[in-house]
Parts: C-alpha cells; sequence; structure tokens
C-alpha cells in the first residue's frame, strides 16, 4: 500500500464520517461535552469542593443551575470537575490498554509457532478471569491513587485488542513486502515496527475509541463500589453513586451526573461505530 | 464429535487451572493476609492460627493445596468465616445471582431479538432507526444508573415492589429488567447485524429465487446462521449474569454472589477469593463449551474439529 493510496483512503473515510449526520452530532456533542468540563469550572464562581452547610441540599435554582448536594457543593461546578476525572481515566486507561494490546498482538503474531500459540492461549485463560476481582487486587496492590486507577483498567482492558492486532499481524506478515523486507535482512524488531505497527494503526484507532466508553463504565463500577476516586474528589461514578444514595429525598443529585455521563458514553459509542464503519473496508455501507 | 468434546473440555481444565495459577499469583503480591485486620494477638497463636490455615507452608505448598482441594471438590473453610466452607457461601449466594441472571437473559432475549429482526429486515425504515436509537441509548444506560431509576419510580413511588432487599418472592424482578433492558440492547445489535449479513449472502437470493416465502426465509433459512454472533455474545454474558452483576447486587441489595467478588478481594479472604474465581471460570468454560457445541451444530462449515 502507498503512501498516495493510504491518504486518499482516510481521506475518503473521513469525508463519509462528515457526510453522516448523527456523527456530526455526536462530534459535536462529545466535543461541547469536553469543552464544559475543561473550561467550565473557571467560570463557576463556585469552587466542587466549597461547602455551604446553611444551604443544604437545594433543588436546580438560578444561583445553582443542577442543584446542591447535602454539604452544600455546587451540583454542576462537581459534575464538570468529575467530567475531567473521568475522561482522562478513559483516555489515559486507554491509552494502557492500547499499548500493551498492540505490543502483545504484534509479539505473538510476528513470533508465530509456539510463542504464538503459548501468548495467546494465556490471553485466553485472562478471557475466563473474573476482571472485577483482578482490578480490584490490583488497586489494593497498588493502593487508591488516581494515577494507579488507569493502570490497573488498563491492565485488564488490553485483550480484546491483542487479538485484534494479532489477527491483523497474521494476515501482513506473509504479504510480498514483508518477504522483501526479510530478504534484505530486516531483523524481527524492525519489521515490527517498520512494517506492522503502521499497518495495524486502522484497527488499533477503531478499536480504542470502541474501548473508552467501556473503560469509563469500569472506573465508574469502581467509584461506585469506593474503590475508585476518593473523596472529596470526584468523578461522574462517585456521583452518580452518591445521587443513587440520595435519590428518593433529592432526585436532582442522580439525574444530573447520570445525564452527562450517559450524553458522553452515547457521543463515544456514535463516533467509534462511525469510524469502524467509515475505516473497516469489509464493512458493507449502503 | 466426542473427540471435538473431549478436546475442549481438556482445553477448558488448562484455562481453570491457568486463572488458579493467576488468582494465587496476584493474593500473594498483594500486600496483607487473611490474619491482618485482628490486632495484638500473641505471636505463638498467630503462628499456630498461619499453620491451621496452611499460610505458614512454601507458596508451591500452598498453591498445590488449592489445586488437589478444588480438584477432590474438599474446599477449603474461610478463614474469615470461620465453620463455613467457601462453598457453603458460594451454594448460599449463586441461586440468588442465577435466578436474577436467568430472568435477565430470557428478558434481553425476548426484546433484543424481535428488535434486531425488525431492524435487519427494514433497512433504513422507521423501525430501523427508532430500534437503532434505542439500541445505542441502551448500551449508553450503565446499570448504576437505570437500577436507581427503576427502584425509584417500581418500588419508591408506585411500590409495585420492594426498592431494594430479598425477601419476597417478586424481588428478582427490578434487578432482572435493569440488566435485561441494557443486555437487550447488545443482543439487538448483534441480531440486527447477523440477519443483515445473512440477507446479503447468495444462497438467500436463492431461496428467493426458488420462490420461498418470506417467513420461509427468515425463519428457516437465515435466523440459524444470523443467530451465531449473537450466540457468541451469550457464553460469557451468561456466566457473568449467573455469578451476579455486582453494580445490580448493590444497588438492589441484593444476597447474591457478586458481593464476594468485591468482599474477597478487599478482605484478603484468599480462599473465598479463590474460589469465586475458580466458579466463574469454570462456569465461563462451560458456557463456551455449550456455545462451541452449539455453533457446530448450526453453521456445518465450523463443524466439530477439534
Amino acid at each position: 500500500m502507498s503512501q498516495e493510496s493510504s491518504q486518499s483512503h482516510s481521506q475518503k473515510a473521513w469525508q463519509s464520517l462528515l457526510r453522516n449526520r448523527l456523527t456530526v452530532a455526536a462530534m459535536v456533542l462529545l466535543g461541547v461535552l469536553v469543552l464544559l468540563c475543561c473550561i467550565g469550572p473557571f467560570f463557576s464562581p463556585y469552587g466542587p469542593n466549597d461547602q455551604n452547610l446553611e444551604l443544604r441540599a437545594t433543588s436546580p435554582s438560578f444561583s445553582h443551575w443542577l442543584g446542591t448536594d447535602p454539604l452544600g457543593r455546587d451540583l454542576a461546578t462537581r459534575i464538570m470537575h468529575g467530567g475531567r476525572i473521568s475522561m482522562l481515566v478513559g483516555l489515559l486507561a486507554t491509552a494502557v490498554g492500547s499499548i500493551i494490546g498492540v505490543g502483545y498482538g504484534l509479539v505473538a503474531g510476528l513470533a508465530g509457532k509456539r510463542t504464538d500459540a503459548l501468548m495467546m492461549r494465556f490471553v485466553d485463560v485472562l478471557y475466563a478471569f473474573p476482571f472485577i476481582t483482578f482490578v480490584i487486587i490490583l488497586v489494593v496492590i497498588f493502593g487508591r491513587e488516581f494515577w494507579l486507577i488507569f493502570v490497573a483498567i488498563g491492565a485488564v482492558e488490553w485483550l480484546t485488542m491483542a487479538r485484534v492486532v494479532r489477527g491483523q499481524v497474521l494476515t501482513l506478515k506473509n504479504l510480498e513486502y514483508v518477504q522483501a523486507a526479510r530478504a534484505c535482512g530486516a531483523g524481527f524488531w524492525h519489521i515490527l515496527a517498520r512494517h506492522m505497527l503502521p499497518n495495524v494503526m486502522g484497527p488499533v484507532i477503531i478499536y480504542s475509541s470502541l474501548t473508552i466508553p467501556g473503560v469509563m463504565m469500569l472506573e465508574a463500577t469502581l467509584s461506585f463500589l469506593g474503590l475508585g476516586i476518593q473523596p472529596p474528589d470526584a468523578s461522574w461514578g462517585v456521583l452518580i453513586s452518591e445521587g443513587a444514595a440520595s435519590m428518593a429525598a433529592y432526585p436532582w443529585m442522580l439525574i444530573g451526573p447520570s445525564v452527562f455521563f450517559s450524553a458522553t458514553l452515547l457521543a463515544l459509542n456514535l463516533i467509534g461505530d462511525a469510524l469502524r464503519d467509515a475505516l473497516d473496508p469489509k464493512s458493507v455501507r449502503e | 464429535m466426542f473427540r471435538f468434546i473431549f478436546s475442549r473440555l481438556m482445553q477448558g481444565f488448562a484455562v481453570i487451572l491457568g486463572v488458579l495459577c493467576i488468582t494465587f499469583g496476584l493474593l500473594k503480591l498483594a500486600p496483607g493476609s487473611p490474619l491482618q485486620s485482628e490486632r495484638n494477638i500473641p505471636d505463638h497463636i498467630r503462628a499456630q492460627r498461619m499453620a491451621m490455615s496452611g499460610l505458614d507452608q512454601p507458596l508451591p505448598v500452598q498453591l498445590w493445596r488449592y489445586i488437589v482441594s478444588f480438584a477432590t471438590f474438599d474446599f477449603p473453610v474461610s478463614a474469615k468465616t470461620p465453620g463455613r466452607g467457601v462453598d457453603e457461601i458460594i451454594a448460599q449466594g449463586f441461586p440468588v445471582s442465577a435466578q436474577v441472571g436467568v430472568a435477565a437473559l430470557l428478558i434481553a432475549l425476548a426484546l433484543g431479538i424481535p428488535m434486531g429482526a425488525l431492524a435487519a429486515l427494514r433497512p433504513n425504515s422507521l423501525e430501523d432507526r427508532v430500534s437503532t436509537v434505542a439500541a445505542t441509548l441502551g448500551i449508553c444506560t450503565p446499570s448504576m444508573v437505570l437500577g436507581p431509576i427503576l427502584a425509584l419510580v417500581f418500588g419508591l413511588k408506585l411500590r409495585w415492589f420492594n426498592a431494594s432487599g430479598w425477601y419476597d418472592a417478586d424481588d428478582w424482578v427490578l434487578p432482572a429488567m435493569t440488566l435485561g433492558i441494557i443486555y437487550s440492547a447488545y443482543i439487538a445489535r448483534l441480531t440486527r447485524g447477523g440477519l443483515r449479513e445473512t440477507l446479503a449472502q447468495e444462497f438467500i437470493r436463492t431461496a428467493r429465487a426458488k420462490g420461498a416465502s418470506e417467513a420461509a426465509i427468515v425463519f428457516r433459512h437465515s435466523f440459524k446462521l444470523a443467530c451465531l454472533p449473537v450466540l457468541n455474545f451469550l457464553g460469557p454474558t451468561a456466566a457473568g449474569l449467573m455469578t451476579g452483576s455486582i453494580i445490580t447486587e448493590t444497588v438492589f441489595q441484593l444476597p447474591g454472589l457478586g458481593q464476594h467478588f468485591v468482599g474477597a478481594a478487599v478482605n484478603r479472604d484468599y480462599d473465598l477469593a479463590m474460589a469465586t474465581a475458580v466458579f466463574y471460570a469454570a462456569l465461563i468454560v462451560g458456557f463456551n463449551l455449550i456455545v462451541d457445541f452449539l455453533q457446530a451444530l448450526l453453521n456445518p462449515r465450523i463443524g466439530f474439529k477439534a
């Protein structure tokens, strides 16, 4: 595949992405949510952990758009701050998982034979592993610090990526240009880095974009169980779990963060699906 | 066919053994021990208790003991809950989780398959759009959001069911609905994809050309093949649902199995953590075996190859 044709392929993919109105809407939605979480807190008159004990829990009002929690903290500010944490964990954990998965898949696929068989059997074993126990043990080992949470999540979210990359490498490594490189004396790592890695990036991008929502869900699960982000900091998972605990009395505490979380997941899923349709030549498009 | 089943069974045992070893390794890596929380116990008593639960043995010996005890179904007594074997703890939680899980699975299939099939049969119609949007929304609704909402509406406001707990005969309904609705979204997507791909194939065109009715095309010719992706998804999902979703069991406060997955790891209850991990792995292996078998049965191109 020459540089030129791959360029036009990605350009075509980009155009077909933009043609779909639903995808554009999802991108705009995601952009607004990201912007809101990144710069929103600077415009808020409240800090995320500022308490106002006289105020207590109030329903949405003009001064507190999304209401306050029982400690009088402004929910809108907390949701925007929580969004930063959730999105950051989503991105970083996906990055960690992707790096492990791509590396593992590349080595297994290119090495082939017994190494490949052994490495993929290990992946099969991990698939039968209760991942939540795995993450919890990792969190218990590593402690509950912020940067270790996404390492722990990344450490369980690489299995499918490894399979995808290995499958891709198996078809690539017998192509003529790889044989030519090998005939020229290119070594294992050279072929891996120069000839395999660039050509698996398409599926890797697609699969990463589909991994982010799953990872954010996992972070929310951990935080919901009290094993993720620790108070007074709050991710969306923490806010939702606080809201669920007091939903009968203060329903806005559940509704606010849930709407933001679900909207983000929705936008990410739609974009991921559209990317797969656009970049995967096998998918049928009508 | 017997060779097929035999070789899959052997692979399954290898996977379970692998899970056992990895869990053991992870637990030993984690700081702390099951006896850690009890403060101020004299050294000789601590040593005695360590010896009683076998924690003073070298690691390979400890691992070997676990393998033997699981292989002979002679389960260890959890150090955290004296007098109760881990098998009793699992036997107590599993029926609750399984009841909710099976109900959730049936709800998911009953909602998901018709929704996906309807969407696939009329591509780009209103039905297709509505069902695709509903499925995407379902995938984006975490159970920690849907669960509390259902509890609020049907439990606290309408008072049709208990909002939480496991007291009445119908307490499985809300958690099963929570999980069923969410998983129906995945099943609808897979059904739609599988059926559309199948309907585009040559042998369907042949069936159409020879004058088969639309119903015959869908039910006799396509459905077997179109079900394969759903079937593939159902293996691990069924195992996951039957061992209890931790979130729904927390939201609805069910005495199921899910709590032990978290509790055992957090409390460093080695025996229970090992037991739950092995139990989960065994269910996954079992369901995957069933799925492999059904797939071979449904798709002659896959067949019973070992």
